[in-house]
């Protein structure tokens, strides 16, 4: 636990002396505020569907900064041999992985709070509830944590930092296309298929709304557990090969 | 204590070490020699518990290093060949970090950090983030956060790697300040600098040890290589030769080659046959120019040793 803070303190100090943390902050709160400017607001609309807009729209710039910020994590690492110190010192690797994926998850979590005028600007002209937003900023957060742990994961496979983008955003793609995968399949598939989607239909179908469903946190919950796990194996079996 | 038995190490279906077996007691400084893909870094590596063995135990201090890593891992500071460093910290910062990875605390390290610096020579540098040093101070926080835990045993994969002379000698004197207080692993293809470092070194070629002991037990092997180097100005090499080859203990003349207005013979021998030499020479009446001498040193035996093997393979 204390290795996991140490390392915590760490990253997340990384993200705010380099350049990355705050070009990404900054790019993620451009878009998300042009975006809302542009397809949020472009006509009249019952506030509760400009709030579903201007999540629809921070979701998908929230998925690929959960990327970006996760894959360096481990990758750069690899790349420059700082691993090292990791490896050798006396941590367990499920510590290492923790330390890093909350120190991303925190700032992302920051980032993303970053936007929250947006909605409170929606608040003040129309009729929304405070526990609307609120659903809406754990579905971003969950989201992200799955994110995260799927960019982490990719980080830990390939030591090419552009490689790991790739694979992250591959492997994000490929969860969120399961949702129409599964609408071109005969049940029992198309059920299986739809709730292993990653956006349509946990995001979408429930947070977006402003609806808290249990099974949607669960499931963000456990592909993040999942893929943690993954990661924590890979790094594992890195010092066996 | 380190024991080490029959330790292997593969690389999915290639073999890099092993299996070798091998001991070290406290406070011996040991150099592990070797051509480049000995499998010297391969071993350091399994030792430091940065990579598992494929076979074999490595025990440390009488803990098993594959069974229990985490516990092996307090006692050793590791520097690898590119020291493991964050470039966006400053010098300070990252020994603390590194301190706090190997379970100091915040009172230990604030008594512990200025010791290391001011024993590095990071003093001037202390607040600098680390990507703007040069490649000699880099190399320095490398030994810095191998050593700032103060572990037992201190592995340094080519400490010298990439720094100009000046900085290879501060980096000698840094290693034999660092010998007194800790069991050292130093790891170089670099003859000279093992040589003047190294209490016992261990000569390691194609993943196999092929020779272990003190640079003198090495150099002094039944199949020791002395020679005798001789220039004389003659016409007549033929005679020096045959002259050469009555010389007991002589097993072979090279040579002659013309240098210096003379002709070069190189004498292999059992025994030191400079007298001799020199006697065949003057009752020859031949003029004298040089008469050199050496004995199989460290780079004889290393040449020998990793020579012998590669010809066997």
């Amino acid at each position: 636990m204390r290795a996991t803070s140490i390392i915590f303190r760490r990253e997340l100090g990384a993200y705010l002396r380099s350049p990355i943390g705050w070009v990404v902050a900054a790019a993620l709160l451009l878009l998300d505020g042009l975006l809302f400017q542009a397809f949020a607001m472009e006509r009249a609309a019952l506030s509760a569907d400009v709030l579903r807009a201007f999540f629809m729209w921070t979701s998908i710039t929230t998925g690929i900064a959960s990327i970006v910020l996760s894959v360096r994590l481990v990758a750069e690492e690899r790349q420059t041999g700082s691993m090292v110190l990791l490896n050798t010192s006396p941590v367990h690797d499920v510590e290492i992985v923790v330390g890093k994926f909350l120190a991303a998850f925190v700032f992302l979590c920051g980032m993303v709070l970053l936007t929250i005028y947006m909605p409170l600007l929606i608040k003040v002209h129309g009729k929304i509830t405070y526990t609307q937003i609120a659903v809406g900023y754990l579905g971003l957060f969950l989201m992200g944590a799955t994110g995260i742990s799927v960019g982490l994961f990719a980080g830990c496979l390939t030591r090419n930092q552009l490689a790991a983008y790739f694979l992250g955003g591959f492997f994000l793609g490929i969860m969120d296309a399961l949702y129409h995968l599964g609408k071109v399949l005969d049940p029992p598939l198309r059920e299986t298929f739809s709730s292993l989607d990653y956006w349509w239909e946990h995001f979408q179908l429930g947070f977006m709304s402003g609806v808290l469903n249990l099974k949607d946190v669960v499931y963000y919950g456990a592909v993040t557990y999942f893929f943690l796990l993954l990661s924590v194996k890979t790094l594992e079996a890195k010092r066996w090969q | 204590m380190i024991r080490v038995e029959n330790l292997s190490k593969y690389y999915g279906g290639t073999r890099a070490l092993g299996p070798v077996s091998f001991e070290i007691e406290d406070g011996e400084t040991v150099g592990f020699l070797g051509l480049n893909g000995a499998g010297k870094t391969t071993a350091l590596r399994v030792l430091a518990c940065d990579l598992r063995p494929s076979a074999g135990s490595v025990t440390i201090d009488g803990v098993d290093a594959v069974a229990d890593p985490h516990e092996v891992r307090k006692r050793i500071g590791f520097q690898p060949e590119n020291p493991p460093l964050y470039g966006d910290m400053t010098v300070t910062d990252y020994l603390r970090f590194a301190g706090e990875l190997r379970g100091m605390r915040k009172p230990e390290l604030k008594k512990r950090l200025p010791e290391v610096i001011d024993m590095v020579d990071l003093g001037d540098v202390a607040h600098q983030v680390i990507s703007t040093l040069s490649h000699g101070y880099k190399q320095r926080v490398g030994v810095a956060q191998a050593v700032v835990h103060n572990p037992k045993l201190l592995i340094l994969d080519e400490p010298t790697r990439g720094l100009d002379p000046v900085q290879i000698v501060e980096m000698r004197k840094l290693v034999s300040n660092l010998k007194k207080v800790h069991t050292v692993l130093i790891s170089s293809h670099i003859l000279t600098e093992i040589s003047q470092t190294c209490d016992r070194l261990l000569i390691l070629g194609k993943g196999a040890i092929l020779g272990a002991g003190t640079e003198a037990e090495l150099s002094g092997a039944k199949s020791e290589i002395r020679q005798v180097t001789v220039a004389v100005r003659t016409d007549n090499t033929k005679a020096v030769r045959d002259a050469l080859a009555k010389i007991e203990g002589v097993t072979e003349i090279g040579g002659p080659f013309e240098q210096g207005g003379g002709h070069v013979f190189t004498v292999s021998c059992t025994t030191d046959v400079r007298a001799d030499v020199s006697r065949a020479v003057v009752g020859g009446e031949w003029d004298l120019i040089k008469l050199d001498y050496s004995r199989s040193e460290l780079e004889n035996t290393f040449i020998r040793l990793v020579g012998g093997r590669d010809a066997s393979n």
